[in-house]
């Protein structure tokens, strides 16, 4: 028997950790990563609530929302790999203007 | 026993998006990031979750995550490098969220009342995870099927063009 | 049973059931050098024991007393842990596969030929499937070696690719059965129609265009011949494991070998009707006849696969993609309509 909090706490400290990753990090494909690492912690959240209130709904958005990420990684990783061929580096601090 | 499992499995999530901060090269914090969708899909599985948990391993860890250890591979950049932004954003960033999640962590346990979640407390069978999707959520699901293929076709558009604007208008002038 | 008797009898069953596999992959190799041998002309191990049946014991030897290189700049713990994820993927899979019915051993003891039957014992395996991509694509790029670089991320590109004809070409057998169980998958195949015919999943559910896909999409998954490129020697040296030796080569080996195991173990238990079969005599007849069945079924199927390897060439790179994406998924899309047509009118 785990109170439901344990489960908010846990997401919510994953959560903390992607948008610590955003904020510290300069690499873009980390960023990125840490982008993902909210998404997780979100799904646990869904999953917690799903689990509680009985509602298979909360499962289905999991559903959706890795639906989403995954559509979303796909093309931010092209974006990435378009802006690595034309600017050589992955340093956000060096990709801070539109002209090459 | 429900309690030592979560923590067992909590703390390895915990451990592995620590891990992705503090590493520099970004192929060490993409595998740490796959060991948080393996302990996240095992605390599915402790909820009862067991399709959310098989579909969090094949999709998120074994096909996104796939996808980010590629382009690490092909890009081959190399480590992470300091700068004068960084440094700021540790000095701010990371005390700031450390309190933020105090913080929160205080509210939820003062406000969360006697709620407790059992072992396999909703068993998501695929068989009622289907007939919810494609009866209630049908409008979603085909929504997000044509929002896949936009991306699936801005991906190929975005990686297939090996040149940029300018070089290509250089190359025409002279 | 108490909670002490069942972990004691989980514990015998997955003792048995890893030695069983070691050993069956290492004679898998055996089995491949003879029929490959005889295939061209040629005997195949003859020397070490009894028609070379102590040639993998022989060859265990010889990986464990090679000298175990670490080249000097390669990613250290990616280059140790690469092929340990490779073959832990690999021989985990065994876990949810059943190998017959329920045996009652005395009076208390009653249980499953299976070490666990899971709800989702499919998903499982394609999942563990997914994660063995791993192995290939870390230590094809840990070897800091651009012929292992190019190996492993061709593999690793091919193995993505096929999973998805692969789960599509399972989901005719999921519509059939109803579930995503194991063991109630075979259990959906068990009879006859038309006086003798075995009602399994090829015949009776139609899904022989299922089966060619899954035969297909296996190939492709396991690395084997026609769509080895990733590790031909004439191609990239040796592939994603080309600096590697002894032990680390050998658990690369194991875990190709373990993978096409299950290969064939899961398309005997999904297409083929798993321990199905005439049951006859006393009780302990009764129990091991199943796992005959099964395991003479899982045979011919790495016959098969072996019969494959030593007749065709190899795809080139890009035939390769085209015929995962172009013919393969489009072929297993119409495969699911059709199935799923069929089973709604018929209801």
């Amino acid at each position: 028997m785990v109170p439901l909090s344990y489960y908010l706490i846990l997401s919510g400290i994953l959560f903390a950790c992607g948008v610590t990753g955003f904020l510290i990090k300069r690499n873009l494909i980390t960023i990125f990563m840490s982008i993902e690492l909210m998404l997780n912690g979100v799904n646990l959240s869904f999953v917690a609530f799903a689990a509680q209130w009985h509602a298979l709904s909360g499962q289905i958005f999991v559903f959706f929302v890795m639906v989403v990420a995954a559509a979303e990684a796909a093309v931010g990783l092209a974006i990435i790999i378009a802006v690595y061929r034309t600017r050589e580096t992955l340093n956000v601090d060096q990709v801070d203007l539109l002209k090459l | 026993m429900h309690l030592i499992l979560f923590l067992i499995f909590g703390g390895v999530c915990v451990a592995g998006a620590v891990n992705l901060l503090l590493q520099h090269h970004p192929i060490d914090s993409a595998l740490s990031l796959v060991v948080v969708m393996g302990a996240l899909a095992a605390e599915y599985l402790l909820l009862g979750a067991e399709f959310v948990a098989a579909v969090q391993v094949i999709v998120y860890a074994g096909a996104i995550m796939v996808l980010f250890v590629f382009v690490i591979m092909l890009l081959n950049a190399g480590e992470e490098a300091r700068s004068g932004g960084s440094r700021v954003a540790w000095i701010f960033g990371v005390p700031g969220m450390l309190i933020g999640s105090v913080l929160m962590a205080w509210v939820l346990l003062k406000h969360s009342g006697n709620s407790h979640v059992e072992v396999g407390a909703l068993p998501g069978s695929p068989q009622a995870i289907g007939w919810l999707l494609f009866h209630d959520y049908l409008l979603p699901f085909e929504v997000t099927s044509i929002l896949v293929l936009i991306a699936i076709m801005g991906a190929v558009v975005l990686a297939g063009h090996a040149q940029s604007p300018t070089r290509a208008i250089e190359k025409k002038e002279g | 049973m108490s909670v002490g008797l069942f972990i004691l009898v989980s514990v015998i069953k997955i003792a048995l059931v890893f030695f069983i596999l070691l050993t069956a992959v290492a004679y898998t190799v055996w089995l491949e050098r003879k029929v490959v041998g005889h295939m061209q002309n040629r005997w195949g191990p003859t020397r070490v024991g009894p028609f070379g049946l102590l040639q993998p014991a022989a060859d265990g030897v010889k990986f464990l007393f090679k000298e175990d290189l670490t080249p000097p700049h390669v990613h250290k713990t990616l280059y140790i842990a690469a092929p340990m994820i490779a073959v832990v993927f690999a021989l985990t899979s065994i876990a949810v596969i059943p190998f017959g019915n329920w045996v009652s051993i005395s009076d208390t003891i009653y249980t499953p030929l299976q070490i666990t039957d899971v709800n989702i014992g499919l998903l499982i395996i394609l999942g563990l499937t997914s994660l063995g991509v791993y192995g290939i694509a870390l230590s094809g790029w840990s070897s800091n070696n651009k012929y292992s670089l190019l190996g492993g991320l061709r593999a690793s590109a091919q193995m993505i690719s096929y999973e998805i004809a692969l789960g599509l070409s399972l989901v005719g057998v999921l519509i059939l059965s109803g579930s995503f169980s194991l063991r109630e998958i075979v259990q959906a195949q068990s009879g006859h129609f038309w006086g003798i015919i075995p009602k399994w999943n090829i015949f009776y559910g139609g899904q022989f265009v299922a089966f060619f896909i899954y035969l297909m999409a296996a190939y492709a998954e396991t690395n084997r011949i026609p769509f080895d490129l990733p590790e031909a020697e004439t191609e990239l040296v040796a592939g994603y494991h080309t600096e590697y030796s002894a032990m680390k080569f050998a658990m690369f080996f194991m875990a190709e070998y373990a993978n096409m195991i299950t290969v064939g173990c899961l398309a005997t238990i999904l297409f083929l009707g798993g321990w199905n079969g005439p049951i006859f005599g006393p009780y302990i007849v009764q129990v091991l006849l199943p796992v005959f069945y099964f395991v003479a079924k899982v045979f011919a199927f790495l016959f098969i696969y072996i019969w494959v390897r030593g007749t065709l060439p190899r795809f080139r790179y890009d035939q390769l993609m085209a015929f995962g994406w172009k013919f393969l998924l489009p072929l297993s899309i119409a495969n699911l309509v059709v199935t799923a047509l069929v089973v709604a009118l018929k209801s």
